[in-house]
């Protein structure tokens, strides 16, 4: 079982140089790669996203459908609060952070004492029921139409988001560093690693007396509120919020990209969006048809041969070569 | 009152037709998630296939709608079992997230193939002469078709009820339902039983989705859009069951049939609730045994 997983708790916590590496070239990015920068801040986002993700999926075990509710969540808390209220960014940031972080307690709450399809159906069901609401309320959320038409203010009266997207970016990519060091210091605190026991062993997690549980809930509260972060990031670099950030297709293609860059390591989380949007930035543009099939396919291979994803199969490639010195 | 009255005999006998077909195309599910504890979220492909199948029969080689009905199945069914034994088997004793991204590559790839073949609008159902006008019946008017599919999903359920209940497959079914690794060691076939009622549940999938395109309409995001459903009809009602389904699936259409009719704007609301409400109090459906 823990060989697909590698990651989980260490003795030694401390920064590897090796861990740097994303920060360098995305800032590398911003200067070698300016067309690209809106692309950037998106995968910036589902970085995001998809970090929270791995908290719950890849270290809780928690399999979920339904993850979108609380990036749509976010998103729609953020654009609300900016066409009613304020468009300061980091008061929307924060907003729907918590909105997403309480729908996540009080949903957490009722749907983590089930457990395997019935779960599953839960989160399925409560991101429909989200669909449904923001569907319909469309004095609050526009519906179908979406939310659009408000402005967001410079981030704390200084750095105005200009058209090219580079404070955007900038900006994104603070909030990712950010939430990277908070889920980093998580994954591996005892907390965490706890976390990782109830995934790998949920019976004998209880046995030896842990609250699994409430660890569980509490694993998916500071999830959910992560996932809320992102929405309302994308909501504040894009200007327009959807009613695709409440789908469960949002939620199977965030599941396909962390499952892409692998699961319960952290940097699966990074370069699994990083890969899928830019493969579909430029193959979907070209051959709508083919991408589905592709995706779908790559999803098949993965299941079938490479259960670790891209980093996996670095993993092994490695392992291959520094045993072929000995 | 006699307007009251019509508007609800026309709910019931519209939610009727619709929860039937449901449950012939969810109840394959139920049996393969029951039987192989597979979480097969790609069963909505079948349906979709099976959908595609009798309406190209029928709009472009002219083929009766009798036998394209039988063609889909058949098809449908041999497509599946070629699936299962090289695709499902291998993940059988894989952990649930392996089976649910398998599954959601299919229907990822079902559906761009979908597209590539027959485009994005939904196909046309031409139904036959005979099955076109309305059936007098207690001095009230009721769509042919709609009638048809009623009576032959009961016919079909009845034939299911039959096969598992009294029949020696029925029999092997559900004690490898009960215990796979007993009835393996009285010496049951499973892997061939898995297989041949694997085919069986996608044949049924194929003939649910064939028989419904009138209802749920022929399109490439056709295994996304109602799987949402499919699920809801299953978990609600209890794998492995043949009973649970059938009450879900009819409480299901009857229930989405009167929001549509009478509370619009509340759309498919009053589902999801009531599927929350139903997991949180028997996480193991109305008709599962506690896991």
């Amino acid at each position: 079982m823990s060989v697909n997983h590698a990651g989980g708790y260490i003795a030694d916590p401390r920064t590897r140089p090796i861990e740097w590496l994303p920060w360098a070239l995305a800032l590398l990015c911003y200067f070698v790669a300016p067309s690209y920068l809106p692309l950037g801040s998106y995968v910036l986002t589902m970085i995001i996203f998809a970090l929270s993700l791995d908290l719950i999926l890849g270290y809780g075990g928690i399999i979920t459908l339904g993850h979108s509710a609380y990036f749509g969540t976010g998103a729609y808390t953020a654009g609300i609060l900016a066409a009613r209220l304020t468009g300061e960014p980091l008061i929307g940031l924060a907003a729907g952070t918590l909105a997403a972080g309480l729908l996540g307690f009080v949903t957490g709450i009722v749907i983590l004492r089930t457990r395997g399809l019935a779960l599953l159906m839960l989160t399925l069901a409560i991101t429909s029921l989200c669909f449904e609401v923001a569907n319909k309320a469309t004095a609050w959320t526009g519906g179908a139409d979406g939310l659009g038409g408000f402005s967001v203010r410079p981030i704390v009266g200084l750095f105005k988001f200009d058209m090219f997207g580079k404070t955007a970016y900038l900006y994104c990519l603070v909030v990712l560093f950010a939430s990277w060091w908070v889920v980093r210091r998580l994954v591996y605190s005892p907390f965490g690693a706890s976390l990782t026991g109830v995934r790998e062993n949920n019976l004998r997690m209880h046995a030896v007396g842990a609250p699994v549980y409430r660890r569980l809930v509490i694993a998916y509260t500071i999830s959910a509120a992560l996932a809320g972060l992102a929405g309302a990031l994308l909501t504040q670099t894009t200007q327009f919020v959807g009613l695709k950030v409440l789908g469960f297709e949002l939620s199977g293609e965030l599941v396909v990209m962390l499952v892409l860059g692998g699961v319960g390591r952290i940097y699966g989380a990074f370069i699994g969006p990083l890969v899928y949007l830019i493969a579909q930035d430029y193959l979907a543009k070209q051959f709508p048809e083919y991408w589905y099939f592709f995706i779908g396919a790559i999803l098949v291979m993965v299941v079938m041969f490479a259960r670790g994803g891209i980093l996996g199969i670095l993993d092994a490639g490695i392992d291959r070569f520094r045993r072929g010195f000995r | 009152m006699q307007e009251l009255l019509s508007s609800l005999v026309s709910v019931a006998f519209h939610g009727l037709a619709y929860g039937m077909i449901l449950y012939v195309i969810s109840v394959g599910l139920s049996v393969t998630m029951g039987l192989m504890g597979f979480a097969n979220l790609a069963h909505g492909v079948f349906a979709m296939a099976g959908g595609y199948v009798m309406l190209s029969a029928m709009n472009r080689f002219g083929v009766p709608f009798p036998i394209a009905i039988a063609m889909a199945f058949v098809a449908v069914a041999l497509g599946s079992m070629v699936l299962e034994r090289l695709l499902y088997s291998r993940l059988y004793t894989a952990g649930e997230l392996e089976q649910v991204l398998f599954t959601i590559g299919l229907i990822f790839m079902s559906v761009s193939v979908a597209r590539l073949i027959y485009g994005t609008l939904p196909q046309p159902v031409y139904l036959p002469e005979e099955m076109k006008g309305q059936l007098q019946f207690l001095g009230r008017d009721f769509p042919t078709y709609r009638v048809f599919l009623i009576v032959f999903s009961i016919v079909i359920v009845g034939l299911l009820w039959f096969g598992v209940e009294r029949t020696r497959w029925g029999a092997m079914v559900r004690a490898a339902v009960d215990y796979r690794a007993m009835a393996q060691s009285v010496g049951i076939n499973t892997s061939r039983l898995f297989t041949l009622t694997f085919a069986l549940g996608s044949g049924l999938a194929a003939l649910g989705g064939a028989l419904g395109a009138e209802i749920i309409a022929i399109q490439p995001t056709y295994p996304f859009e109602h799987l949402v459903f499919f699920l809801i009809v299953v978990s609600v009602g209890g794998l492995g069951s043949l009973r649970g389904p059938f009450f879900a699936a009819l409480l299901i259409g009857v229930a989405d049939t009167a929001c549509k009719y009478w509370v619009p704007e509340f759309g498919a609301f009053f589902i999801f609730v009531a599927t929350i409400a139903v997991l949180l109090w028997r996480p193991a459906g109305l008709f599962g045994r506690a896991a």
